[in-house]
């Protein structure tokens, strides 16, 4: 039923979007959580940095990212003084791009639920001797579950979802930098309508599902 | 040295809080005064969950803050009782019970014990539970097991039952009673309540506008007429006394205190146990002679010793002594001129009704 071709690039987005969510998660936290609690200055500026790829045009981001990471870009210069090479047009490209492409949507809403939290429950693990990283994993994380499962679904489905930034810093690599909605550009290019409707399904499908299941396991977040 | 030594002074636009302490570490401790008063603020200092710069804080001779060292909460032996419970609702009872607890190095925790806190406040059917599953009263009593079970140096309570209604109050004032009675911890209670602070306090500061205007040991403090803080209908005494004679027939106990004696409503406490005695202002009258034909029970001798403006103008409270116990009355300032009531006269005191408490 699914082409070889069509196969391969489902299963290189399912990879992109796996890696891309984890890192995200990783790196996310630790803005969220201090964009939730700091009273400097500089909370303004790095939320509207963080949410810059909301609103800009997937073209706009993938072609800085393309110019910055390029050989004569600052970060191309770095990754070329070590021996990597570039990265536009690779796999690890990709994930460095859609890592700040889904950015907003893993922060925004871990943070939400860390700034929901109050400083009430700190306080009382903070009388109960929790020191501060304890504090954050046995109490600020437990309780902000809702808003981690929130993130990780958006943060994939949006990975899954992305086409501007894919074509900007990725081309179109089979197998490579081929995820499957710029698959589905191809067919649909070639007029190959049966492919695309299959692959356009699956992606309707999926991203469904994962809502759903986002909702029906999130009830708080769903009644809300 | 059994003291706490508190020096502490913030600034914020609408509120600011100057208090230099030095109070008992030992019994129980009120910080008095209404909202707004900074009693919160100080007793969040006290837990370093505010930070002073520049204040200074000895508990038991451990110093907490001075100039730059500052010893974070977490690493301050103490328990503290928020206003609302704040158990930690992805936790159980028993979950919450031992969060603190298996963080205090083990030689520490030796003073009191899980289970006797956990029997000290009657929480034994409620381990398994979520904190969503209690209702209020349980939700605290299980917050104070929770700070008791870490056998802290010093026990801080931010009005721990302020959010809770009367029949709540009533269910949990009897365990704070046994902390009082039962535990050697010494407890710093924040509450605008005076019938709180009469049953439980034992030395009392008196707060106004972020100053401690008052302070001392709680009956001392409550018989002063120049308490800067105006209790109106709740000026009174508070009498520590000792169950004596029972009136089996009239359901009727004697508690005996230094001077005098007062018979009270008999709640079945044996004889020799200890008790208090809150006395109001407004319910004893004055009399020059002593009264043959009246209905009212408890008539004791005593001396006028002082007199004061009360807060209206048309009432005066009068401090008189019962063979050594002071008791204050409050009477119009007519009848006060009526009676041609002065310092070192004798009266009689009608005592229209006494609380027992504890």
């Amino acid at each position: 039923m699914l082409s070889d071709t069509n196969l391969a690039a489902i299963l290189l987005t399912l990879k992109l979007a796996t890696i891309v969510t984890v890192l995200l998660l990783l790196i996310g936290t630790p803005i969220a959580w201090w964009l939730a609690r700091t009273r400097s200055w500089w909370k303004g500026p790095i939320s509207a940095v963080v949410a810059l790829p909301i609103v800009l045009p997937p073209s706009v981001l993938g072609f800085y990212l393309l110019i910055a990471m390029g050989p004569n870009g600052p970060v191309g210069q770095f990754t070329q003084s070590l021996g990597l090479g570039t990265l536009p047009f690779t796999f690890p490209g990709l994930v460095v791009a859609s890592v700040f492409y889904s950015m907003p949507f893993v922060v925004q809403p871990i943070q939400n639920a860390f700034e929901a939290l109050g400083e009430r429950p700190l306080e009382a693990a903070a009388t109960l001797r929790a020191g501060p990283l304890d504090r954050f994993f046995t109490v600020a994380v437990p309780l902000a579950k809702p808003g981690f499962l929130t993130a990780s679904v958006l943060g994939f489905a949006h990975t899954v979802g992305e086409f501007g930034v894919v074509l900007m810093i990725g081309g179109n690599i089979p197998g490579v930098t081929r995820v499957v909605s710029v698959q589905i550009y191809d067919h649909v290019e070639a007029l190959e309508y049966a492919e695309a409707h299959l692959l356009a399904g699956i992606m309707l499908v999926f991203s469904f599902l994962v809502l759903l299941a986002m909702y029906l396991t999130n009830p708080t977040r769903a009644r809300q | 040295m059994s003291t706490i030594k508190a020096r502490f002074a913030l600034g914020f636009t609408e509120f600011s809080l100057a208090v230099d302490l030095e109070l008992p570490a030992r019994g129980v401790t009120a910080l008095f005064g209404h909202s707004g008063s900074g009693k919160t603020t100080l007793l969040r200092c006290i837990a370093g969950l505010e930070r002073a710069p520049g204040g200074y804080l000895s508990v038991a001779g451990e110093v907490w803050q001075d100039g730059d060292h500052f010893l974070p909460t977490h690493k301050r032996p103490l328990g503290y009782v928020f206003q609302e419970a704040s158990l930690f609702p992805h936790m159980t009872v028993r979950n919450n019970l031992e969060y603190g607890r298996k963080r205090v190095a083990a030689g520490d925790v030796n003073k009191v014990s899980l289970d006797q806190a956990i029997e000290l406040l009657g929480i034994g059917h409620l381990l398994a539970r979520r904190p969503d599953r209690l209702s209020g009263g349980e939700r605290q009593r299980v917050a104070i097991a929770r700070a008791l079970a870490l056998s802290p140096k010093i026990l801080l309570m931010d009005e721990p039952l302020a959010a809770l209604d009367l029949a709540r109050k009533q269910e949990i004032l009897p365990y704070l009673e046994r902390l009082h009675d039962e535990l050697e911890i010494p407890i710093l209670y924040v509450s605008h309540s005076p019938d709180e602070v009469a049953r439980l306090a034992d030395y009392i500061v008196a707060m106004e506008g972020g100053r401690a205007v008052a302070e001392g040991p709680l009956a001392e403090t409550l018989a002063r007429l120049d308490l800067p803080i105006r209790l109106g209908e709740d000026a009174g005494v508070v009498i520590d006394a000792a169950v004596g004679e029972r009136d089996e027939a009239w359901h009727l106990v004697r508690a005996d205190f230094a001077g005098g004696s007062v018979w009270v409503r008999d709640t079945g406490l044996p004889a020799g146990h200890a008790v208090r005695v809150r006395i109001l202002a407004r319910d004893v009258s004055l009399s020059l002679a002593h009264q043959e034909d009246t209905s009212i029970l408890n008539l004791l001798q005593g001396t006028v010793t002082a007199m004061a403006d009360d807060v209206h103008p048309a009432l005066a409270l009068v401090r008189a002594e019962v063979g050594g116990t002071a008791i204050v009355a409050r009477v119009t300032r007519r009848s006060a001129a009526a009676l041609g009531l002065a310092a070192g006269q004798p009266v009689w005191l009608q005592i229209k009704a006494v609380a027992l408490i504890g």
